[in-house]
């Protein structure tokens, strides 16, 4: 394994090193040490590396992750995987707001809780949640699922597209648009795979299903009061 | 009812200024729809602007250089703060950020190539990175706006700079939507939306709020990028002083500070008329704000909003800004309201020179649209060729200007040369009223 210590050397030299990785290394095992607190670590990552940070990072850590797995031995600052576009990153602890922002693929997997705007603005990727997740998460949400085993704040969904929302526990509210959907097989289906995926032990059946209303796609004068 | 007595005239019809023609014609389509009005461009009022200040030429104590004969340089480097790979352009003139999706695809070819003949940069918008747009520019501004439609690493690192998206002139503190009519196939695949649903680009970043927090994004952005790339930071003429000094403090390259004449693919009127300031009155500021952090000329700034003609250049380049970018000047030049549609403007309901709803996408001129016909009508070689001759005709004007100044650089125009024709102007400008010494603000007034 490949060990790079934050306490010894740079970020830059960090991410270089890592972002040299072609797709074809055989250096892919990774153990970042000393992260304490560093923001974007390990971010532009393209290649299926297997990257182990030991300790807290600060914002942005995996940042538009392409094929790699990056895995957070404790919790993570803002906008964790932001922007991902395929790979896994796995989060240990909690992650503050906005984590898997904006992701357009991939796979988000946070053992702890989540904060606020938690798969804002996402766009393919998919997100599991171990525990609970904070307010306005998967705010306008255009493609990709969020499963979250614990309980859902404030605002679960507002102005939501096509991103799919499943939650075991309780929601304090829905946003504008979103409304709870029937859990048909092929959700049902779905989400067992995400779960596996994600090592969650939850049986799928215990979750409810939220989407848009689509009553917003178009401007009407009607709706006005929505917002 | 009485007869008029024929022997005393009539008062003659006098039209309100407040409830003007204009005005009734906008309360009574507000009152058959219900919704405010939406429109494209940039703020069509009055304000003070370029227009308002001259060049005093040379005189016994500067002396001019002659025309087609001494050098008048107008090269410019943006981006050398922190990035290793800045951008070198030939002109101070740069093609400002417009979204394929608001713009049809020949018309984002046609700005790559005219910019590209012109030996200066063009920008992407609001809707990713297309082929034909990275394939015909030389120099391509990547930007990063809010909604990050189709925002991957690749064409982060394609981008030959990086433009972060805080705001715009036409509309500071607000996002977009692009109305479904416009969404095709396309343009919804690269925004990861379903077609003919109107698509919100947010008003303000997903991942990142106020200054602290941009610094640490431009750290991921040049982490990713290997700091090899220029990041720009663009933003509404709103505050221009304190969200200068601010970008400058998260890190910076260049500065972009559009004004209220600057235009937008669609918003509301009321946005665009009643938020921002004018250019003239965004740029000093800006300036300042440089000049006392002691990075005018380190950190570049751009200006835009309602640029014109190489008098326009000239001036903002005086003023202190390293360049000026063009957006509706550019759509002029590709064909944009030209009179040769008046037909189909009547058809519309406007006429050439007033035709401003391109999130109808029925642009006649096949630029704001995506309907494949009106998009046809647009060849983005000839496109391409007329926006080269309008950059170099800018450019040879601004040169024509800064020579009768002395300069033998654009960048060497300055306040000094100017004058203002109107108090405001001159208050704004910071350069004096004609005729006097007197800058309004400034020594004692």
């Amino acid at each position: 394994m490949q060990s790079y210590d934050l306490a010894a050397g740079t970020l830059r030299e960090m991410n270089a090193a890592l972002q040299a990785q072609a797709g074809t290394t055989n250096e892919t095992a990774w153990e970042i040490l000393n992260p304490q607190g560093r923001h974007a670590i390990a971010v532009g990552l393209d290649a299926p590396l297997d990257v182990t940070v030991n300790g807290p990072t600060g914002y942005y850590c995996a940042g538009m992750n392409k094929h790699a797995t990056v895995r957070i031995s404790g919790n993570a600052g803002p906008g964790v995987a932001e922007n991902m576009m395929s790979g896994t990153v796995i989060v240990d602890g909690d992650a503050s707001q906005y984590a898997g922002a904006t992701g357009r693929g991939g796979l988000l997997v946070i053992r702890g809780n989540a904060s606020s705007r938690c798969g804002i603005s996402m766009k393919g990727i998919d997100i599991v949640v171990g525990g609970n997740i904070g307010h306005m998460s998967a705010f306008m949400g255009q493609k990709g699922n969020l499963v979250v085993c614990g309980d859902a704040g404030d605002a679960l969904g507002d102005s939501l597209y096509e991103a799919r929302l499943f939650v075991r526990g309780t929601v304090k509210s829905l946003g504008a648009d979103c409304v709870e959907k029937e859990m048909r097989p092929e959700h049902l289906a779905a989400l067992e795979t995400l779960l596996e995926a994600a090592r969650m032990d939850a049986d799928p059946a215990s979750f409810r299903r939220y989407g848009s209303a689509r009553r917003l796609y178009n401007f009407d004068i009607d709706n006005a009061g929505e917002y | 009812m009485t007869e008029h007595d024929p022997r005393i005239p009539f008062t003659a019809p006098r039209q309100s200024w407040t409830f003007s023609n204009e005005v009734n014609s906008e309360i009574r389509r507000a009152a058959a729809t219900g919704i405010y009005d939406i429109r494209g461009g940039g703020a069509k009022r009055r304000v003070p602007h370029f227009d308002d200040l001259l060049f005093l030429g040379a005189s016994m104590s500067r002396y001019p250089l002659e025309g087609y004969r001494e050098r008048c340089d107008t090269n410019v480097t943006l981006g050398a703060r922190f990035a290793s790979r800045p951008l070198h352009l030939e002109i101070p003139v740069t093609i400002a950020g417009m979204s394929f999706g608001s713009l049809s695809a020949n018309a984002k070819e046609a700005l790559g190539r005219g910019a590209t003949l012109a030996g200066t940069s063009t920008t992407t918008g609001d809707g990713g990175m297309t082929p034909e747009e990275r394939g015909h520019s030389k120099l391509l501004v990547y930007q990063y706006l809010p909604s990050r439609y189709g925002m991957n690493p690749d064409d982060l690192r394609r981008a030959d700079a990086i433009e972060i998206v805080v705001g715009q002139g036409a509309k500071p503190g607000g996002g977009g939507m692009l109305l479904g009519q416009k969404i095709s196939d396309r343009v919804a695949g690269m925004r990861d939306l379903p077609v003919g649903i109107d698509q919100r680009s947010a008003c303000r970043h997903p991942d990142w709020t106020g200054p602290d927090d941009l610094e640490i994004k431009i750290l991921e952005l040049r982490e990713i990028t290997g700091w090899e790339t220029p990041i720009y930071v663009k933003i509404g003429g709103a505050r221009p002083y304190y969200d200068t000094a601010l970008a400058v403090k998260a890190g910076a390259d260049v500065v972009v500070l559009d004004g209220m004449q600057g235009g937008t693919a669609a918003t509301q009127d009321v946005f665009i008329e009643h938020v921002g300031m004018p250019t003239l009155a965004c740029l000093r500021p800006a300036v300042r704000a440089l000049q006392e952090l002691g990075m005018h000329r380190k950190v570049q700034l751009v200006v835009s909003g309602g640029i014109r003609s190489g008098a326009d250049v000239a001036k903002a380049l005086a003023l202190g800004a390293d360049a000026v970018s063009i957006g509706t000047a550019a759509l002029v030049a590709l064909g944009d309201n030209d009179p040769k549609w008046e037909a189909e403007y009547n058809r519309l309901g406007t006429t050439a020179g007033a035709y401003d709803d391109w999130h109808e996408g029925l642009d006649p001129a096949g630029i704001t649209t995506q309907d494949p016909d009106l998009e046809a009508r647009l060849d983005p070689v000839e496109g391409g060729r007329r926006l080269r001759n309008y950059l170099k005709a800018l450019t040879l004007e601004a040169q024509t200007l800064a020579r009768a100044c002395g300069k033998s650089h654009l960048h060497n125009l300055e306040p000094e040369d100017l004058c203002a024709l109107t108090i405001e102007a001159a208050a704004m400008a910071q350069v004096p009223l004609a005729g006097t010494d007197w800058i309004p603000g400034k020594g004692g007034y």
